[in-house]
């Protein structure tokens, strides 16, 4: 075992100290330390988290309002219970897109049933429905509505699949989906993930049909890439460039018709992993339509995507992607050449959700910089091993860590930048240490592509190399 | 390709570049299958219209937009209030995650808060060991002196019994017995923020002074309920009451907690009123709160034990300002220093210097029922017309004081309160009865688009724009504050109506 890894496992033995005994042995199986060679992160991981331990994660409603669902603009997402749910998730979320908010697109808006005690006592369905009525006649551009299900639906027996069965009949078939997600369902954002594309499954592709496209030999969907800050459309301007068609975004700018029309594409691409491998496999299995995992942060992945992509088709593609490639690497080398000489050696400690904990880390070691710690807030064991492929030896792992820990581990490592949440950023500037946020690009962006890659070296550098860190030590 | 690591093309930029333009274009025309141009045009055009207007108000079920959140919220920042006090939220924990998020996005500083993370066996059996374990883990890894729990919906439609729970806790060693452990039921389903702040608040008081045996002393209670401004604002309170030299406490004093310092340094906890001080208060002669609709079952109690109340519509402005003061020179003996007679004076000359400006415009404003009467009368000090004044959380008798506010000012005349009504609302009257500016929170930003209107920003939350927390609002340099922030956006609008060259420019004037 070397130095390193040694290092480490006492760093966590030492966190672990703080604990209640029966706390204490349900954390130590969520740290770790990679070692080369193993399959896995040697972590447990989507297990219910502990009690009173100040976790970072959501539930399932943020996973299917706030992730999946919220971006699909056309429609119009009922946040269905009270008030809070859905005002806390109101455009928080960076889901870039273009249309006439309150007219023919609605994702900054906050539709909400407001539920009271009246509604708790005796039910929301009948409200449901008049909501439901409300929306057609004061939206009349609205493709369709989902119903986003808050704790107290599934502990009141509301019948929202009744309800939205009635309502489409009513409204000649109009698309409207329940979506069971109450946040108590799961241990994390991790099911309502699971749930929201189910429902997509369930009530888009087995009933809808859109309006006839033609297809070609070429093309694709974009799958699980929430286009924050513009990431989806700098992924797919690469696409295109490479000469394939992009039928669908899931779900960032995305639209109901983009979804109908999914099941023709040749491959589904893949770049949120834990959130879209749902309906991929359903896809693949109903379908027969293969899918393939990509990484558009940095250019070594984005080469190495490109290339995997364009393997799935003919020679005119594959050499597209190579001039695609081609194309950026000028710009590719100056952003390297100007930033790497700022970031090189510098270290990183990540916590995020989704992919990213993984996938962003060929972004960094492109600018010079190592991942010395990551976890997952909502990670499954699939994810832990995706994560071997890109992590080194002694990398420090936390699953679902808590507040205390995720502190007392950088205290101990002292990373040059911590990479994470709105929750987590203001903590360590406290402590002096270089921030940057990890899901909504700390309002930035696009980081996705090539053109999104100059601006993720620009941030980092813009965190890292800030005179303010300078300063936060008083001289006297 | 248009990207320059030279200079970095934003969001704001890249996106505007002809090859995304295009791109933009055909996978409108090609995927989305999108309505008509002209529909859609038409749609923007009918949803200005009085007809729409009508429509859009006979809603009695969807809301759109609200200016509101529910009651836990309040309970954790008022939580956050009291020394080293962790606020502990049982039930669902995306809830806390969300509640978090919330106000740091809001104040740009870290929220501490645990959740007792209940899920579906806890919604079948009860959330009993999630509280037995939470308190347990709270307790030692973030050693708070005080926890304060409150509720999630989720926990309230089970109905779990926190007293019985907490007890419970207690005897099985999560927290020593005498452990300071307050608790409210705050159910998202009633009320709002303010509630939670004032359950929150009653189930503080409760724990501290129940039972106990008063006897009275010269001690003000200052309660200033739920406020986005809570740094500035608390701080000022405390210097004009230090100023007079009133003997008071400021209960739930978040000035320090969403204001610490970058110096290398985590505080979790930070300021706040000391429990030690809560036992005191106790004996009390007076709870006065800043914002009555924030605080009605608390000052109940307080008023149930023998303590005069008092409360206040967040007084901001000149008379309200006035009153404030000299109600509490009353309850106090303490006479109102020169000092502040002084600040008074500045403010109502930087109001003389500046009305001609302000004059006969027409303001609308939405936020929670306390500062709307508050910004209202000040608004009218001003020679402002409030025209459409709207409380998502204001109810009948928050609309009847409205009405008497504006009954009681010629710039009141044609004003309209909105109780229960939402933003969306609010579009149908900015579009059928436009006003000169807007006053609201960050959200507000969308109605400044879509109907033109341009958005000073007052309220909760603030994401978009800085630090305006650390600066008051109320007391009369609060008032300079909000008059400034007023003028400035009144007199950019001035220059930008008259910038253009050789047509409107002969306006654009150096001098104001």
């Amino acid at each position: 075992m070397s130095q390193n890894i040694e290092e480490a496992k006492k760093i966590i033995a030492e966190v672990l100290e703080v604990y209640p005994e029966k706390t204490r042995k349900k954390r130590e199986k969520h740290l770790n330390v990679f070692e080369e060679g193993k399959p896995d992160c040697g972590v447990k991981s989507n297990i219910k988290t502990v009690p009173g331990v100040m976790t970072i994660r959501g539930c399932a409603y943020a996973g299917s309002k706030g992730v999946v669902w919220g971006p699909i603009k056309d429609m119009i997402h009922i946040s269905h219970g009270p008030v809070g749910c859905g005002q806390y998730s109101w455009a928080a979320r960076r889901n870039y897109y273009i249309g006439t908010t309150g007219v023919d697109s609605f994702v900054t808006m906050q539709f909400t049933s407001d539920f009271q005690e009246k509604d708790i006592v005796f039910g929301g369905d009948k409200k449901l429905e008049k909501i439901m009525d409300e929306i057609q006649e004061l939206f009349p551009l609205n493709k369709g509505i989902t119903v986003q299900s808050e704790c107290p639906i599934g502990l009141i027996g509301d019948d929202i699949e009744a309800v939205s069965k009635k309502k489409s009949k009513e409204y000649d078939g109009k698309t409207i989906v329940p979506v069971r997600c109450e946040g108590f369902r799961g241990v994390s954002q991790s099911l309502g993930h699971h749930i929201a594309n189910d429902t997509i499954r369930d009530w888009v592709f087995d009933k809808k049909k859109g309006a006839e496209i033609e297809t070609t030999p070429y093309d694709v969907a974009i799958i699980g890439d929430y286009n924050i800050g513009g990431d989806a459309w700098s992924s797919r301007i690469l696409l295109e460039e490479m000469g394939l068609r992009v039928v669908a975004q899931w779900s960032g700018d995305g639209s109901i018709e983009e979804l109908i029309n999914t099941p023709k594409v040749k491959l589904n691409i893949l770049h949120c992993y834990r959130s879209m491998n749902y309906i991929s496999r359903h896809m693949e299995e109903k379908y027969g339509i293969p899918w393939v995992e990509y990484n558009f942060f940095g250019p070594t992945k984005i080469a190495e995507s490109l290339r995997k992509i364009a393997a799935f088709f003919d020679d005119k593609i594959r050499e597209n992607a190579e001039k695609v490639i081609a194309k950026y690497e000028a710009l590719t080398k100056a952003t390297v050449e100007k930033y790497r000489p700022r970031l090189e050696g510098k270290t990183v400690m990540l916590f995020v959700g989704g992919l990213r904990p993984r996938h962003v880390i060929g972004a960094y070691e492109d600018l010079g910089m190592n991942v010395i710690g990551t976890g997952y807030e909502f990670g499954h064991n699939d994810d832990y091993q995706r994560t071997t492929h890109y992590v080194k030896d002694g990398t420090i792992i936390y699953d679902d860590v808590t507040g205390y820990e995720f502190e007392k581990f950088v205290e101990a490592l002292k990373p040059d930048l911590v990479a994470s949440g709105i929750k987590e950023k203001y903590v360590f500037q406290k402590m002096g240490y270089p921030f940057r946020q990890m899901h909504s690009w700390d309002y930035s962006g696009p980081y996705h592509g090539y053109d999104g890659f100059s601006i993720f070296a620009r941030d980092m550098d813009m965190a890292i190399n800030n005179p303010v860190w300078q300063m936060a030590k008083a001289p006297f | 390709m248009s990207q320059n690591p030279k200079h970095v093309l934003d969001h704001f930029n890249l996106f505007r570049e002809p090859e995304y333009v295009e791109m933009f274009e055909n996978k409108k025309k090609n995927f989305e299958n999108p309505h008509p141009q002209e529909k859609v045009a038409e749609i923007i055009e009918w949803t200005k219209t009085e007809e729409y207007r009508e429509l859009n108000f006979k809603r009695e079920a969807l809301t759109v937009n609200p200016a509101k959140t529910c009651q836990p919220l309040g309970a954790v920042f008022l939580a956050l209030g009291f020394e080293e006090t962790l606020p502990f939220v049982h039930g669902s924990q995306g809830c806390v995650a969300y509640y978090r998020s919330h106000l740091s996005r809001h104040f740009k500083e870290p929220t501490s808060c645990v959740s007792s993370s209940m899920t579906e066996d806890a919604a079948v059996f009860g959330g009993l060991n999630n509280m037995i374990d939470g308190l347990a883990n709270a307790y030692a890894m973030y050693k708070p002196k005080m926890i304060a729990v409150s509720t999630t919906c989720m926990a309230e439609v089970i109905g779990d019994d926190l007293n019985a729970f907490i007890k419970n806790a207690k005897e099985k060693g999560s927290v020593p017995q005498e452990y300071d452990v307050p608790f409210a039921h705050t159910p998202a389903f009633v009320g709002s923020h303010i509630t939670g702040y004032d359950n929150a608040l009653k189930g503080i008081l409760e724990h501290f002074w129940a039972g106990k045996e008063r006897s009275e002393t010269d001690l003000i209670n200052i309660v200033m309920g739920f406020d986005g401004y809570s740094v500035g604002n608390i701080r000022e309170v405390k210097r004009i009451l230090s100023e007079m030299g009133v003997n008071f406490l400021l209960v739930g004093d978040t000035s320090d907690v969403f204001d610490t310092p970058t110096d290398g340094t985590f505080r979790m906890y930070m300021g706040g009123t000391r429990l030690s001080d809560m036992q005191e208060a106790v004996n009390a002669k007076a709870t006065v709160s800043f914002q009555e609709y924030n605080t009605p079952k608390s000052l109940e109690y307080a008023a149930s034990l023998g303590q005069k109340t008092l409360a206040f519509h967040y007084p901001i402005g000149i008379r309200a300002t006035d009153r404030w003061l000299m109600a509490i020179s009353e309850l106090s003996g303490k006479a109102i220093p020169e000092s502040l007679k002084l600040e008074r004076g500045r403010l109502v000359d930087a109001v003389a210097d500046s009305t001609s400006h302000l004059h006969g415009k027409k303001f609308a404003l939405y936020g929670d029922p306390d500062q709307m009467l508050g910004l209202s009368e000040f608004l009218m000090e001003l020679g402002v017309e409030p025209v459409h004044v709207l409380a998502t959380n204001g109810g009948k008798e928050w609309e009847e004081r409205m009405n008497a506010l504006f009954a009681s000012s010629p710039y009141g005349t044609g004003c309209h309160a909105w109780p229960g009504r939402d933003l969306w609302h609010m579009r149908s009257l900015l579009f059928t009865e436009p006003v000169d500016f807007l006053i609201g929170n960050t959200y507000g930003k969308y109605l400044e688009r879509d109907t033109g209107t341009p958005l000073i920003r007052i309220g909760f939350p603030i994401f978009d724009r800085h630090h305006h927390h650390r600066y008051p609002t109320v007391g009369y340099q609060g008032a300079m504050n909000v008059l400034v922030k007023i003028l400035d956006k009144v007199f950019d609008e001035m220059d930008k109506n008259t910038n253009v060259p050789s047509k409107t420019d002969y306006s654009y004037d150096i001098i104001r």
